[in-house]
């Protein structure tokens, strides 16, 4: 049976962090170029992560460039971000409908930026060279729709289902778009953030109650 | 009585056989029928129900129906501050509870540019492994049980309690620890803990030792699931398929060994399993060949476990700095990872969960294609899920 198995483990040690620094700028070039004007920010965080942000014309695009050119051919999820302060306040415990907004936050977009209160989001990994990629889209409040990408990725199809029904976002050419969890005459995109959280409102949040003890720390 | 010529009797014989041959041509018309399989079904690890479409045996068409058991984690984090919610997150793959924390402290720990001092990244290896084990152990006897052998699903039940018994000595807790802290756990080992586990490792051993002849050394079990339900690499990596059930298609790939996080693996000797045929059987003979390493790992990390503290210097009350990040590690069933949004708050903005079992199910529509009914049991018992983990 060892002829199944792989070979052994290998430290990876040489690998070090400027080295992947270089493998990242080089991913985001390569996705410059192949998208052109769909390509819009990127941001890399050394020896981490990277992070590519593309118009929404080049979402499938996208995805088909980062598993032919960078050989991201695993798929690994994709969802969408809720980009508005909650109006509720951070323990989400309103107890009127539909308040004013109390956060007085500005909209801010994390990594590799955005205008939009919603992103679609999606993670690619690539197996031969073990990095991953994620690429976000802006989606305009008055059009929240965005290619499928089941010709690209079939298993895109429930991740698809699962934030249309979370946030609304419609995947133009998908062939099924229902509820996947949510009853289906459930009313309302329970993970936007203007979504009440029921349960905060029967209970409000006691707010930190109990700070446990460090290890080797007497109690009060 | 009418004589028969030699004439009419071959004449006879030739109808006959035309009639016989007449019968077998006909395609037999069957009306197409639906098959309700759950929510209530053994097969199904929770409550998935399975609306399949049959001609015949066979099946046209089969949709899962998830979401009897969504419990809206994903929102429910958003309310919680970061070390409340790994007691929800314990929940999503209940049969490894301690695995599910610790790629969401990894991704904290990321964001808080703290690590884990070593003695608690290697005990929370030896914690990842032995939850590991607990959770293959029970898959083990039970895809067994579902192809209609009942003994293995007590012996796993019986076997996995030693592992059970040494995570609750450590953590507090059976099932749901809610042991590790972001900077690392809340607790050091117990005395005699380490001894204990080797034992327990030690009978883990025997136990596969016995399942690889009592399980996969059976002519029955390699009947029903040899060339069942074949995946093949490209389609399972476009699916998302993770974990055991792609290196069972010959993927090696194993983010224990190829992720980049702070865990201890890369201080042991192990090797990753792979097996090329895809099927059912491959699926379960890679899950037990990895039970058998991680107890060697396991082993290994305790015989190496360095001393020190157990925390890093973290604040009391624990504020993420704005960012994001994504960390994933192999769990039981696959990659799990999360990905944390933080606007410097005592609760995340947004997290999304990625969990393993619900990419390993979206191949379902698409592998039960063609099957017959009573090898859809069989492809699903060897896919592995947790309803948890898919409805999250």
């Amino acid at each position: 049976m060892t002829q199944l198995s792989s070979t052994e483990v290998e430290n990876d040690a040489a690998e070090t962090g400027s080295q992947s620094d270089e493998r990242r700028e080089a991913w985001a070039a390569q996705m410059a170029e192949a998208l052109g004007d769909g390509f819009a920010e990127h941001h890399i965080i050394p020896s981490s992560d990277l992070w590519v942000r593309v118009n929404r014309e080049s979402w499938a695009d996208a995805a088909t460039a980062a598993r032919d050119q960078l050989d991201c051919q695993f798929f690994d999820w994709l969802s969408a971000i809720d980009w508005l302060p909650s109006p509720y306040g951070r323990d989400m415990d309103a107890q009127e409908d539909n308040p004013e907004p109390k956060s007085a936050d500005p909209m801010e977009q994390g990594h590799a930026g955005g205008e939009t209160r919603f992103q679609m989001a999606m993670r690619l990994y690539s197996i031969s060279e073990h990095m991953g990629i994620t690429i976000k889209a802006d989606l305009p409040d008055d059009d929240l729709s965005v290619d499928t990408l089941i010709s690209v990725f079939p298993g895109a199809n429930w991740h698809e289902r699962e934030a249309w029904e979370m946030f609304g976002i419609h995947f133009n050419g998908h062939p099924d778009l229902r509820n996947i969890y949510l009853p289906g005459a459930f009313e309302g995109n329970p993970l936007r953030k203007d979504f009440p959280l029921l349960a905060r409102r029967v209970k409000p949040w006691p707010g930190i109650v109990d700070v446990e003890l460090f290890p080797g720390e007497e109690g009060p | 009585m009418t004589a028969v010529s030699a004439d009419q009797r071959q004449q006879l014989a030739y109808v006959a056989t035309q009639a016989a041959d007449a019968r077998l041509n006909v395609e037999i018309e069957t009306e197409g029928m639906t098959l309700n399989i759950g929510p209530q079904h053994p097969a199904t690890h929770g409550t998935l129900r399975l609306v399949a479409r049959l001609d015949g045996e066979q099946v046209v068409e089969a949709e899962p129906i998830m979401g009897y058991m969504h419990r809206g984690y994903e929102k429910l984090a958003e309310v919680r501050t970061y070390p409340q919610v790994t007691t929800l997150i314990n929940r999503i793959d209940w049969l490894g509870s301690f695995a599910n924390e610790v790629p969401f402290i990894l991704a904290a720990e990321k964001l808080m540019e703290v690590e884990a001092p070593p003695r608690a990244q290697w005990i929370r290896t030896v914690l990842f492994e032995l939850s590991r084990i607990a959770n293959i152990t029970l898959f083990l006897g039970d895809m067994a049980v579902q192809l209609g052998a009942l003994t293995p699903v007590f012996m796993a039940f019986r076997d996995r309690e030693f592992v059970l018994n040494q995570i609750e000595a450590a953590t507090g807790g059976r099932f749901h620890p809610n042991f590790d802290r972001i900077g690392g756990l809340k607790d050091d080992l117990p005395q005699g803990w380490i001894d204990d586990t080797k034992q327990a490792m030690e009978k883990m051993r025997d136990f596969c030792d016995e399942f690889e002849e009592l399980v996969l050394g059976n002519e029955i079990f390699q009947a029903r699931s040899r060339g069942i339900g074949i995946v093949p690499a490209e389609v399972g990596l476009a699916y998302g398929l993770s974990g055991a059930n792609i290196r069972a298609s010959g993927v090696d790939w194993d983010l224990r060994r190829d992720g980049h996080e702070a865990l201890a693996y890369d201080q042991v000797d192990w090797k990753v399993w792979t097996h090329p045929d895809g099927d059912s059987f491959a699926r379960y003979w890679v899950r037990l060949q990895e039970t058998r390493e991680a107890t060697h790992i396991v082993d290994q990390l305790l015989d190496g476990l360095p001393s020190g503290p157990i925390m890093a210097k973290v604040p009391r009350i624990i504020k993420v700095p704005a960012g994001e990040a994504y960390a994933a590690t192999e769990n039981p069933l696959g990659e799990m990872g999360y990905y944390v949004v933080s606007k410097g708050d005592l609760v995340p903005f947004r997290v999304k969960i990625r969990s393993a079992s619900f990419s390993n199910m979206s191949i379902t529509p698409w592998l039960l294609k063609g099957v017959y009914v009573p090898d859809i049991i069989t492809i699903l018992a060897s896919l592995y899920f947790i309803l948890g983990d898919i409805d999250r």
